[in-house]
């Protein structure tokens, strides 16, 4: 049973999830998942391995169109439109709804074209306006005075944390209006998890975030919002999702409890 | 210092003998080859027709021939090759039967004796497509039997490329068809270029397929549909069918294998190249 607190009524909703379940073949990774993400704030997802966070959160874009096998029922609400429905764009979905994985994954491009890229695709091409884009981008991720000077240098020759930083550029050019991220830190070393963590929580004001993480310090930090996904019997379900600091304070659900006082996980 | 054990030592020669034995009979070859052919070649040598069954004079007809077959076992088989390779990769699911029916069929049938594939060509280019014994014939019979070394390397290759590199296109809502355009295939080249690699030299050594699709006149090709003489069919009749052939047939040899080093390394350079264009801006 999810455990609802009242007060996460209060901000709009962004993405609304409505019993959604997801399966690989024959097995089921989560099941009747009804999740409210409220617009403009960073919700975090957390959980033990298995419990489904990752696959959750690749349904929100419907990057689960890209495993054949995947088997994906109930909906998904983006401003008040199910996303799954034929007619829906899906070029359109994901350019609205960005996404920052585990592993940093910049092209083998150098760092210019890493970001030209996606906005060519968009057809965003006039050369002023992406050149604009580009360095507001990397501005806002903090990279400009790194790499201003070597733009057409590979962006493979980046460190982990930059790389991570120049993936984030890559889908803020775009203008998303959520962002997902999938551990974003979990590859990182200290201080470039605490650049990052930091990035997040300037987005959180212009941006829905969506964040999966195993470091409940790091929910407890940057989230607004935290979900707690538990594997029962090897599906993931939605145990408790509250405001982080009732989440965190005043847990409901004993599983929770167990959870956040490091009892269980 | 930590002393080696006797064991040890003798392990360490015997990895470093392996490698060195191939690379020395590889050389071996190569330089007896080189070593007995140089003094034959000279422009004559290649801008001349064969004369007295090619005791002397050149290779110029055979030279066109196989240019010829060449071209058209890998301007067949290159665009199929990669067009299969890229079906079975990236719009078939690994797991379904059909993408496994083929790949089990093509390991079949890149192990399938190269006569066979003489013979297959033989009973369907030369009799039942009625393109006779033709550089055409030889050429398709090729791509025949390319075809699967071809996809086989190529499919290697586009498996290499990351799919953190799909996830993340498809995650900016970059659509397939230009993922696959600008970022898979050119980070595929690497195996594009061992597939040609592979397919060429298989290609270019042929004897047995094309004795009975090309035949092997040794005049001057006048179109596709003539027969035609290859390089390996030439150096095969001198050394074994013509006495007093073996000069020639050294020569032969020494075109073959610069031709083959030739094509190799400007494969690698125009690949690389490519790649280039694509990645850097």
């Amino acid at each position: 049973m999810t455990t609802f607190h009242p007060k996460n009524t209060i901000h709009p909703t962004a993405i609304r999830t409505e019993n959604l379940s997801l399966s690989y073949d024959q097995k089921i990774a989560f099941q009747d998942i009804s999740l409210p993400i409220p617009a403009q704030k960073i919700t975090a997802i957390v959980g033990p391995s298995g419990s489904g966070k990752s696959s959750f959160l690749t349904c929100l874009n419907r990057l689960t169109d890209l495993t054949q096998q995947c088997r994906v029922s109930g909906k998904v609400y983006l401003a008040g439109k199910n996303i799954f429905d034929p007619k829906i764009d899906v070029i359109a979905l994901r350019r609205r709804v960005g996404m920052l994985f585990q592993q940093p994954n910049p092209f083998p491009f150098s760092i210019y074209k890493n970001l030209v890229f996606p906005l060519k695709e968009h057809g965003i091409t006039d050369r002023s306006h992406v050149e604009y884009l580009i360095e507001e981008s990397l501005t806002a991720v903090g990279l400009w005075d790194e790499v201003k000077d070597r733009l057409k240098s590979s962006a493979l020759r980046l460190s982990g944390g930059q790389q991570q930083r120049l993936c984030l550029a890559r889908t803020l050019v775009l203008k998303p209006e959520v962002i997902l991220m999938d551990e974003p830190c979990s590859a990182l070393d200290p201080i470039s998890t605490g650049v990052i963590e930091d990035l997040i929580k300037d987005l959180g004001d212009r941006h829905t975030i969506v964040i999966v993480t195993h470091n409940l310090a790091q929910a407890k930090r940057i989230s607004h919002q935290t979900a707690l996904f538990w594997s029962q019997k090897n599906v993931g379900h939605l145990i408790e999702v509250a405001p982080t600091q009732d989440f965190f304070q005043h847990p409901v659900n004993p599983l929770t409890q167990a959870y956040v006082t490091g009892l269980k996980g | 210092m930590v002393k080696q054990k006797w064991g040890d030592r003798l392990g360490t020669g015997f990895i470093w003998a392996i490698p060195l034995t191939i690379t020395a009979i590889f050389l071996w070859i190569i330089g007896d080859v080189f070593w007995h052919g140089l003094g034959q070649i000279n422009w004559q040598f290649l801008f001349t027709a064969p004369i007295d069954a090619g005791r002397s004079g050149g290779i110029a007809p055979i030279l066109v021939s196989t240019a010829w077959i060449l071209l058209i076992c890998m301007g067949v088989s290159l665009p199929l090759g990669i067009g299969t390779a890229v079906l079975l990769v990236e719009f078939s699911d690994i797991k379904t039967g059909f993408g496994q029916l083929i790949r089990r069929s093509l390991d079949t049938l890149a192990g399938v004796p190269s006569i066979v594939f003489g013979l297959f060509g033989n009973a369907l280019f030369v009799k039942v497509f009625g393109l006779g014994f033709s550089i055409l014939s030889g050429g398709l019979t090729l791509a025949c039997m390319v075809l699967p070394l071809l996809i086989r390397s190529t499919e290697e290759g586009l498996r290499a490329v990351p799919q953190s590199y799909r996830l993340g296109a498809a995650s900016l809502g970059i659509s397939q068809t230009k993922t696959l355009w600008h970022l898979i295939l050119p980070a595929a080249m690497p195996g594009f270029v061992a597939g040609f690699v592979l397919g060429i030299g298989r290609a270019i050594a042929e004897t047995a397929a094309l004795i009975f699709t090309s035949g092997y006149v040794d005049r001057m090709p006048s179109s596709w549909l003539d027969s035609g003489r290859s390089l390996s069919i030439h150096i095969y009749d001198l050394a074994m069918n013509i006495s007093n052939g073996n000069a020639n047939a050294y020569g032969t040899a020494t075109v073959l294998i610069t031709l083959l080093l030739m094509i190799n390394a400007l494969t690698s350079w125009i690949g690389a190249t490519w790649t280039n264009h694509h990645f850097k801006f």
